[in-house]
């Protein structure tokens, strides 16, 4: 009887590790074109109109580009901390109070600070972010309490938070007891590209935000890559005992992942509130905090890798609402190709530790090494 | 079915345009597309209009082809979704949700030639007309039914969000109930979402679990109705004919009518004359009514319901004194009515209501 099994590499292949997401994004492509042939439709145009349409227009790219940019920003935030082990689930929270900082300054200096106004958002919305992080890395570093509890939890707050300003203190009194703030004057809101002549962006609502997020991207390499710090940190998430015999404290650690993490995610927020949104309304729930979880994820924690897997979460988004659009397939198309993509990419990590051997009908040499394909398919299904 | 059609509309224009007939043949027909908040198999909302959109389809035979879009989030999303609609060569587009609003406007300004319709909002502009239907009539009718069927004398709602559309409807509710029971008091439970079945469920269950036992709700889904099937309690069903969902339980459905003012847009469209005025009707109007009552309920609360109905239907407004806040006092004096904006900015409780308005100064 022939048949194939898995066999535990020496050490985690480095090649694997590269190739895996992409076997994994193939697979789902292929997948994905069973997928569109079982719902009656010609395989290949519903694959042109998921992934190449959204992307044949200036405005489809710009759009493209603001979905990924706040998922991008927020996933290497989660990237560093997830590095630490220390599993910020809170994300969502964080990028709301970034967007109420920034919103608090935005209608109540609106006329004062001129142009000001704008970088001052920048700054306090990293600080409201980095505030409500530090609520959980108090109680994870103070009374070790779980964070991904308390993370997790405190969105809901946030949610709250935002809820009663905009409901009360905050709410326009032209808006007939609607939820909203006043709509931001454009000192209050990051300027569109097409308005500095860049023409190619004409009509579309790509805004300067994006720049955050690309010098984040650099910025998060050379944190993990080249920095001490970056090195404290990564060596307290995989040894812990050994980070602790360095003389490393746990504590920093945690304080510098819940940080970092609650600062990107309250980018995020002012990206938002500053520029697609021009307000605050109890109606911002975009959950790019949780998708951001998967983007890092996706990633294998690599900065560099993150923006790749933020621009085909992204994608992934469009090409949903594109297919429903020009076809009228359902929009959960986008939840299934999600759920496939992890699917896939969690059974292609086996890979990576695992190398697929041709099973000899005589050789039970090593039965101690390998483990026969009906455990790694089970693993897969996992 | 319905892609079927879409696609052969697809073809023969495409036909046509083979055929050398041009593209400004007169036989090209209209595009309209519809933006939804809930998925059309809500059973509620989404449903309703999806309904309304097919009773526009027909009536105009094959002069107007329409696309939906459902499940749009009301955030930065929204626009670009309409955005997209409006490129693609649809003339006419229909956001249904109140959190377009904006997002509808800005896209209303860069596409001048393309006329949007916005349900339930407050904004407008030159091509952006708001349309939305008088909820809390339906709502008032069925508080009278709630009224007579209540035994606990403790009704329950499960809302939404505390916007002036959601409180007025609430306000309806408790003093249709009240007066076949003065006493009669109404909970209500924030759900902060207009469409999750399980948190509408969990707020229907908590309601039950207080000795509620007639049940309305201003959600989009069926939740709330097959909770009070399970439970042995009343309920309505809401925006759509909710009576399949739980037949047992339902009294019966406050229901939005929205074919025939599609209809009437996509003529309108048709002509080369669109539709401007903002409109916001009501029984009288045909554009929603309570429906598919049960026939457990007793005929005197059906005698009470058909009067009330007939003097909506002449125009006697629902919001007419004496009505009474929360705390007693008196809010409208008798022989006054409530305004048009007034009730489209309403931010207080009838008496009768129980708990605190979220957010009430």
């Amino acid at each position: 009887m022939m048949g194939f099994e898995l066999v535990r590499r020496a050490a985690p292949s480095r090649r694997m590790q590269v190739l895996a997401p992409l076997q994994a994004v193939l697979l789902t492509l292929m997948a994905g074109l069973g997928l569109f042939a079982l719902l009656g439709q010609n395989p290949m145009h519903a694959f042109h109109e998921f992934f190449i349409a959204p992307l044949s227009t200036a405005n489809g790219v710009s759009e493209l580009l603001l979905k990924a940019s706040p998922l991008c920003l927020i996933g290497l935030g989660l990237a560093i901390a997830y590095r630490a082990n220390v599993w910020n689930i809170g994300a969502e929270g964080q990028m709301y109070m970034g967007g109420v900082f920034a919103t608090g300054l935005a209608i109540h200096f609106q006329e004062s600070w001129g142009a000001f106004l704008l970088p001052a958002m920048i700054v306090a919305g990293m600080a409201g972010g980095m505030l409500w992080a530090s609520l959980t890395a108090l109680c994870r570093a103070r009374f070790h309490a779980s964070e991904i509890l308390v993370s997790l939890m405190l969105t809901y707050v946030a949610n709250l938070v935002v809820k009663y300003l905009v409901f009360g203190p905050w709410q326009d009194p032209q808006a007939n007891n609607f939820p909203l703030t006043v709509e931001f004057q454009d000192n209050a809101l990051f300027p569109l590209l097409a308005a500095l002549g860049w023409e190619w962006f004409e009509g579309t609502r790509l805004n300067l935000s994006i720049v955050i997020t690309l010098v984040a991207i650099p910025l998060a390499w050379f944190f993990c890559q080249r920095t001490f710090a970056g090195f404290q940190l990564a060596v307290a998430g995989v040894a812990p005992a050994a980070a602790r015999y360095a003389g490393f404290s746990a504590s920093r650690a945690i304080w510098m992942a819940m940080l970092a993490s609650g600062g990107a995610a309250g980018l995020a927020g002012v990206s938002e509130v500053a520029g697609p949104i021009g307000q605050l309304n109890d109606r911002w729930t975009p959950e790019y905090g949780f998708t951001a979880i998967i983007v890092a994820t996706l990633a294998r924690l690599n900065p560099l890798a993150v923006p790749v897997a933020a621009l085909l979460m992204a994608l992934l988004y469009l090409g949903g609402e594109s297919v429903q659009i020009g076809l009228q397939l359902p929009k959960s198309i986008s939840q299934v190709f999600q759920g496939l993509l992890l699917m896939f990419l969690l059974g292609s990590e086996v890979l990576v530790r695992f190398r697929l051997r041709r099973r000899h009908p005589t050789a039970h040499a090593a039965p101690s090494a390998s483990v026969s394909v009906a455990t790694a398919a089970g693993e897969k299904a996992a | 079915m319905k892609r079927s059609t879409f696609l052969g509309a697809t073809v023969a224009s495409l036909a046509l345009a083979t055929l050398g007939l041009g593209a400004a043949s007169a036989a090209e027909p209209l595009k309209a597309a519809f933006v939804y908040v809930g998925p059309v198999g809500d059973g509620g909302w989404t449903y309703a209009h999806d309904l309304g959109r097919k009773a526009m389809e027909k009536a105009l035979g094959g002069k107007v082809v329409s696309t939906i879009v459902e499940n749009v989030p009301e955030s930065g999303d929204a626009e670009r979704v309409i955005r997209d609609l409006a490129a693609k060569g649809n003339k006419l587009i229909f956001t249904t949700s109140f959190g377009y609003m904006d997002s509808t406007l800005k896209v209303a300004k860069s596409f001048p030639k393309v006329e949007f319709y916005h349900a339930t909002g407050f904004k407008s502009a030159p091509n952006v007309t708001i349309y939305n239907s008088r909820m809390y009539e339906p709502a008032y009718l069925a508080g009278i039914i709630a009224g007579h069927m209540s035994k606990s004398g403790k009704l329950g709602v499960v809302a939404s969000f505390p916007i002036p559309e959601v409180v007025r409807n609430i306000n309806a509710y408790t003093m249709g109930a009240r007066t076949v029971n003065p006493a009669i008091t109404t909970k209500v439970v924030w759900v902060s979402t207009w469409y999750d079945p399980t948190k509408e469920r969990q707020a229907a269950e908590a309601l039950i679990g207080q000795g509620v036992d007639v049940l309305i709700q201003n959600t989009d889904s069926s939740a709330p109705l097959q909770a009070a099937q399970d439970k042995g309690v009343y309920a309505f069903g809401w925006d759509s004919d909710m009576t399949a969902y739980g037949p047992k339980a339902h009294l019966a459905s406050a229901i939005e009518i929205w074919g025939g003012y599609y209809t009437k847009a996509a003529e309108a469209a048709v002509a080369g004359k669109p539709l401007k005025q903002t409109v916001w009707g009501g029984i009288k109007e045909g554009m929603n009514d309570l429906v598919s009552i049960n026939p457990i309920v007793p005929e005197a609360a059906r005698k009470q319901v058909a009067d009330k109905r007939a003097e909506i239907a002449a125009g006697k407004l629902v919001f007419t004194g004496p009505i009474k806040g929360q705390d007693g006092s008196m809010k409208v004096a008798a022989g006054k009515s409530l305004t048009d904006k007034e009730v489209d900015s309403i931010n207080w409780y009838v008496e009768g209501v129980e708990g605190q308005l979220p957010g009430q100064k």
